[in-house]
């Protein structure tokens, strides 16, 4: 049996691990990808609002461009998977896809590279920017390895394909086990496991039976059930009915962003992978908006609330809650906004507005 | 008609022959909502009446109802599901101990027909543009086989605009701002996620129609709501949406008239919210909201 203590410990443990922080005055090290296009002037916001606040964080800039390795296999850059490896916290921004490059997505060369298994994006409303829902707050976690895309087609006969989706046991244990995780260290009531067991007995069937299975040691979390159809139906009548949600592959690539969509879209949401070794990178899950790269015009919010999102995942809940409070004030109060909030304010202009506030609060 | 599963010759489960007769000779059907089965030995009954009838397509019109109070309120789109085959062929393994395959099956022949559907609906429904729903990023030959069959027919009906966009765009682009879209067509668990999403926006499963097509030219409409056993026979039940379905059945047979005057006497009821069942808000039963429509329908004559 494990004891609260035990849990307490091993959570502790794991922080340590992850941190290096632990009663040490050490600066932390976190690998900061800034990507294409806007990627960098976003990136640049973000440190500066991090200066501002004076968190004890160095960036350790690297690129993520595909390089082949001996043997023709396409892989990220060496230095970029040891500085991963070495500070095990990553933030990056958008990455611009390849169009007949001949390699992979970098997204997806990361997410094998690092076993990214859980993508996590917590969608709450942003006072002041208005969309048809004012009390949303939930997180939607996916399992990002397998299901649906697997990748795995073929043509069966002329005219017919069939497309195969993988559901295992251990990685539905694992994503289970780290929303649960999740819903206990962040405070969250229940958790909702998100499936199409009624169609699809034995996939969605496993994926939930190892839901049910992890919820038993957990009991301190509340865990429901719930068809994907009925949360869709259900979700854009009264989203404050949910809170956590778990799920496979494609459930989940739908849902969060039908849940990003609800608070005002790619611009503004955070969201974190998760990897198996310990890595976890935050992101911001817009596109590289070619046509405002370097005009000083682009929103850094959805890239410094994905810093925020990390910063609490390394303990540094202070921090984030100040700069996250200075993003959201900076915002409700609609003096200087980002042409795609509404206002006319450059890039330049809501960073310094964001670090002027966070000045403030000292 | 009774919709209650009988097991033929051979053990084989089966609709009850009188049903089968008589939708093979009227051609349409209205029906409202069937009870599940639970352990009861035999498949669903919808999936029986899909199977028999072969209704290959699920049409869901949905459009914000005035007085209806939703976040939305100019919702005007129709959901256009293939719903034969995809991702709910129910074919599923255990490969080994642990891992569970199941298998999602595109064919040439069902992309052509649901997306040729979806092209005359929207000519003979005045609709401006069909969106193709996929996701053949990722699923590049099953997914990318219906979206080609869809750009095939699409240079058939030069008269409607097609365009294509992927599922969690749509999704993303739906919450913020459903007027951007109009006809969608999409292969089955799609159909399934998308149908449901947009009877969301327009207040639920109570007021939204539907509509399933059949290859012989049968055609099936029926409200999409449950059966609701705790408030039935209680004169408390909101008849709009199989009254919607109806409505979407007289146009389907041509009687355009007769269902603009059903569907507006229904309409203005709702709007004016005098006479409205428990689920819309109000306190009136069944028969009540039932009587305020009928005199609506006879004050226009």
């Amino acid at each position: 049996h494990r004891t609260m203590a035990s849990n307490v410990w091993r959570s502790m443990v794991r922080k340590c691990r992850l941190s290096r922080v632990v009663f040490s005055l050490q600066l932390q090290t976190v690998t900061l990808i800034p990507g294409d296009g806007i990627g960098p002037e976003i990136s640049v916001a973000v440190m500066k609002i991090f200066e501002s606040a004076k968190v004890p964080i160095q960036w350790e800039e690297r690129n993520v461009t595909a390089i082949q390795g001996p043997g023709g296999r396409w892989m990220i850059p060496p230095d970029c998977k040891e500085s991963m490896d070495r500070t095990l916290i990553g933030l990056k921004g958008p990455l611009k896809t390849p169009i007949a490059a001949g390699h992979p997505s970098m997204n997806l060369l990361l997410r094998k590279t690092f076993d990214l298994y859980a993508n996590v994006r917590p969608c709450v409303s942003i006072e002041g920017y208005k969309t048809p829902y004012t009390d949303v707050d939930l997180v939607t976690i996916r399992e990002n390895t397998e299901g649906e895309y697997s990748g795995i087609e073929h043509i069966i006969v002329d005219g017919v394909v069939q497309s195969i989706k993988l559901i295992t046991e251990d990685a539905s244990r694992r994503i289970a086990e780290y929303a649960f995780e999740y819903a206990r260290n962040n405070q969250r009531n229940s958790v909702t496991a998100v499936h199409k067991a009624n169609i699809m007995r034995m996939s969605d069937g496993l994926f939930l039976r190892k839901c049910r299975e992890v919820a038993e040691n957990f009991k301190d979390v509340k865990f429901t059930e719930m068809y994907l159809d009925t949360v869709c139906l259900n979700m854009v009548q009264d989203p404050t009915q949910f809170d956590v949600l778990v799920m496979p592959n494609l459930y989940g690539d739908i849902l969060s962003d039908l849940c990003a969509g609800l608070i005002g879209g790619l611009g503004v949401t955070p969201s974190g992978n998760i990897g198996a070794n310990g890595v976890a990178i935050f992101e911001s899950v817009h596109g590289t908006a070619p046509d405002i790269a370097g005009l000083d015009m682009a929103n850094p919010t959805a890239l410094l609330l994905s810093a925020v999102m990390m910063l609490r995942h390394m303990g540094m809940h202070d921090y984030g809650k100040k700069i996250e409070t200075a993003c959201f004030d900076t915002i409700r109060d609609k003096k200087v906004l980002t042409g795609d909030l509404g206002g006319k304010s450059k890039c330049s202009e809501f960073t310094e507005e964001i670090c002027r506030r966070v000045r403030d609060m000292d």
